[in-house]
């Protein structure tokens, strides 16, 4: 608590409590003289106000805006799955907030897949993850005519290797501002 | 890139007309590398100071031999006898139409091949091949060819198939062509290229620069035309490519992305996948009147169509029973269902061109295997099995399945390389294919006509 008391407030409090203890004891010290607690105090100097002008905080409309908002621009999803963890949920609705403030800003939506699975399958499992992510931005009133989709399948792999750690995060819905 | 019309002439009267049955051999396609045959494959006897461009006919003839053992080997069904235990005996030339049989029967040939290439006052190459029986001691076929040397290696693939079809009875394989996609850079930024090539890997020609994201190439059944996806503008969708006139042109008009073609057995119609608002459907185009039809309609993932070679059916992958698996419906779309029922994901069903046998992907405890299946679902085979396998495509006559294969990665992210792969129904002689970079989507085309 003490660090949320300015130093006049402790200082003042240091005083009364000193007060009270040397009243406790006047019966047994009577000649004591009371010492006044000095206050030191420098008086606040105001520093001279500059101009200051206030607009609305306002990011530029750009990927590293959009990313700095909503942890990358980035959902996952688990293996051969197109629904949206709670984690993917909060993403979105920073990315829906963003997308809200920044309306004139269209994106789309890449729909991306692990190298487990085959060609096919997985550009249409890729479009299932990148209209998850659509649907839930629009949901959250993004107006749907601001989100295209596209899906990569397992052809733009975010990160190369092999083993669950590699594949977890190249199933992955980005949402790349256009 | 036009095929040329080659004049094939059976060599008449030279032919002694041996069927199958009362021939001494006969090579089992079926066994597979069990017991190859050994065959004798002798250069083209041709004049070393006839000169045409690319070097001398002699020079042609034993390029040609090269090619031709190269082919049967590949096989898995023959083996080619090393010409340095042939015996010398008597003039080149006098001895092709009366081979001493005992000099070959004694180096363990079973069969001998030799022939004699001559350059024609058109400018052209004539070259003649006859295969005998060594034990039998007569001749089983012959042939004569007349064509402009750079199409020594049509004539070489020819003569393979000639050999081939008369010693197993089917037809061969080897003057066809592949498709595929070319690959190179970091995975994650990877260059996809359009190729094409012969089945060896010769004739290494690229059809698109890198520019757009390829993938699936499939052949027409007249093999001068290409369906594929191309990502064009970052907006996927089926192309179509003529490689005669290198002119591309997209498939209809979908509003989602379309993917996954095969063309029609006839040719007319290219059979697809629709992915619109996180569903995919099949659907097909027919080529002349642009007229789409939909064949299924389920919130499942349905993908990767292929035809029966009649035309009747037509095989998808979908993953409407919880799972991918591999379903067989009518060509109108009716009549759905499930033909693959074993444990794992099966995935790229594709009908051989003889109808007997549908090749697939399938995906088990992490790993992949290419194999086949009746069209019942009965009758499974795996025939091979990696980190990665995937996408088989059939040679035209059913007898060898092409595939991609993917290496794992190492921990320091090295690997990842992609082949091309064979292998014949037996599951035996699985061989990789030679390309310029890495490898995947391979499709066989048709015998060339």
């Amino acid at each position: 608590m003490l660090e949320k008391i300015n130093g006049a407030k402790y200082w003042a409090l240091i005083g009364a409590a000193l007060l009270l203890s040397a009243c406790a004891n006047t019966g047994a010290v009577q000649d004591a003289p009371v010492e006044p607690v000095v206050e030191t105090q420098e008086p606040v100097v105001a520093e001279p106000t500059e101009d200051v002008t206030t607009e609305p905080m306002m990011d530029p409309d750009t990927q590293e805006s959009l990313d700095a908002a909503s942890s990358a621009a980035l959902v996952y999803f688990g293996y051969d799955r197109y629904d949206l963890s709670s984690d993917a949920r909060s993403g979105l609705q920073a990315q829906a907030v963003w997308l809200q403030e920044h309306s004139s800003v269209k994106v789309t939506v890449e729909g991306h897949c692990d190298e487990r699975g085959t060609r096919e399958y997985n550009l249409a499992l890729g479009d299932r993850r990148a209209n998850s992510v659509k649907n839930y931005l629009v949901a959250l009133g993004v107006d749907p005519s601001r989100i295209h989709t596209v899906s990569y399948g397992k052809e733009r792999p975010a990160v190369t290797g092999t083993g669950e750690s590699t594949w977890s995060q190249n199933r992955r819905g980005y949402t790349r501002v256009n | 890139m036009r095929l040329i019309k080659l004049l094939i002439l059976a060599v008449s009267g030279l032919s002694l007309t041996l069927t199958a049955a009362n021939a001494r051999i006969v090579v089992d396609v079926n066994r597979g590398h069990a017991d190859p045959l050994p065959i004798a494959i002798t250069d083209l006897v041709g004049n070393e100071n006839d000169i045409v461009s690319g070097g001398s006919v002699k020079s042609y003839g034993q390029r040609i031999a090269l090619v031709v053992k190269a082919d049967l080997t590949r096989s898995g069904l023959f083996r080619v006898v090393d010409s340095g235990a042939f015996i010398k005996s008597g003039n080149a030339l006098t001895t092709l139409r009366n081979p001493n049989f005992n000099n070959w029967k004694a180096i363990g040939a079973q069969a001998l091949m030799n022939g004699s290439i001559s350059l024609q006052e058109d400018g052209r190459l004539k070259v003649e091949f006859r295969l005998w029986d060594v034990l039998g001691t007569n001749q089983m076929t012959g042939l004569r060819y007349f064509t402009s040397p750079k199409n020594w290696r049509r004539i070489a693939h020819l003569i393979s198939d000639a050999i081939y079809k008369r010693l197993t009875g089917e037809s061969g394989y080897f003057d066809t062509r592949v498709v595929y996609i070319s690959e190179s850079g970091p995975a994650t930024a990877r260059v996809k290229r359009l190729a094409i090539m012969d089945q060896d890997g010769h004739n290494h020609v690229f059809l698109t620069n890198g520019k757009n994201l390829v993938l699936t190439p499939r052949f027409s059944p007249t093999a001068q035309e290409i369906t594929y996806l191309s990502y064009f503008n970052d907006n996927p969708r089926v192309y179509l490519y003529n490689i005669d006139s290198g002119k591309q042109e997209i498939l209809g008009d979908f509003p989602g992305m379309t993917f996954a073609p095969r063309f029609s057995p006839d040719g007319n119609k290219v059979v697809m996948s629709q992915a619109y608002k996180g569903n995919s459907d099949i659907y097909v185009m027919e080529l002349t009147t642009r007229k789409i039809q939909r064949l299924t309609k389920h919130t499942a993932i349905d993908t990767s169509p292929s035809y029966s070679p009649d035309s009747r059916y037509v095989t998808f992958n979908s993953d409407r029973g919880g799972s991918q698996q591999i379903y067989v419906m009518d060509s109108n779309g009716k009549n759905i269902k499930r033909i693959s029922f074993g444990k794992g994901r099966y995935s790229t069903p594709v009908w051989s061109p003889r109808g007997d046998l549908i090749a697939f992907t399938r995906q088990y405890r992490g790993k992949f295997y290419i194999g086949v299946m009746k069209p019942d679902g009965s009758g499974e085979r795996l025939l091979s099995e990696s980190y990665l396998d995937e996408g088989p495509t059939w040679s035209p006559n059913g007898r060898v399945i092409m595939y991609f294969r993917q290496q794992p990665y190492d921990k320091q992210g090295r690997g990842g390389d992609t082949q091309l792969w064979t292998v014949d129904l037996t599951g035996y002689n699985e061989r990789q294919m030679i390309t310029p970079l890495d490898a995947s989507d391979p499709a066989w085309s048709p015998l060339i006509r």
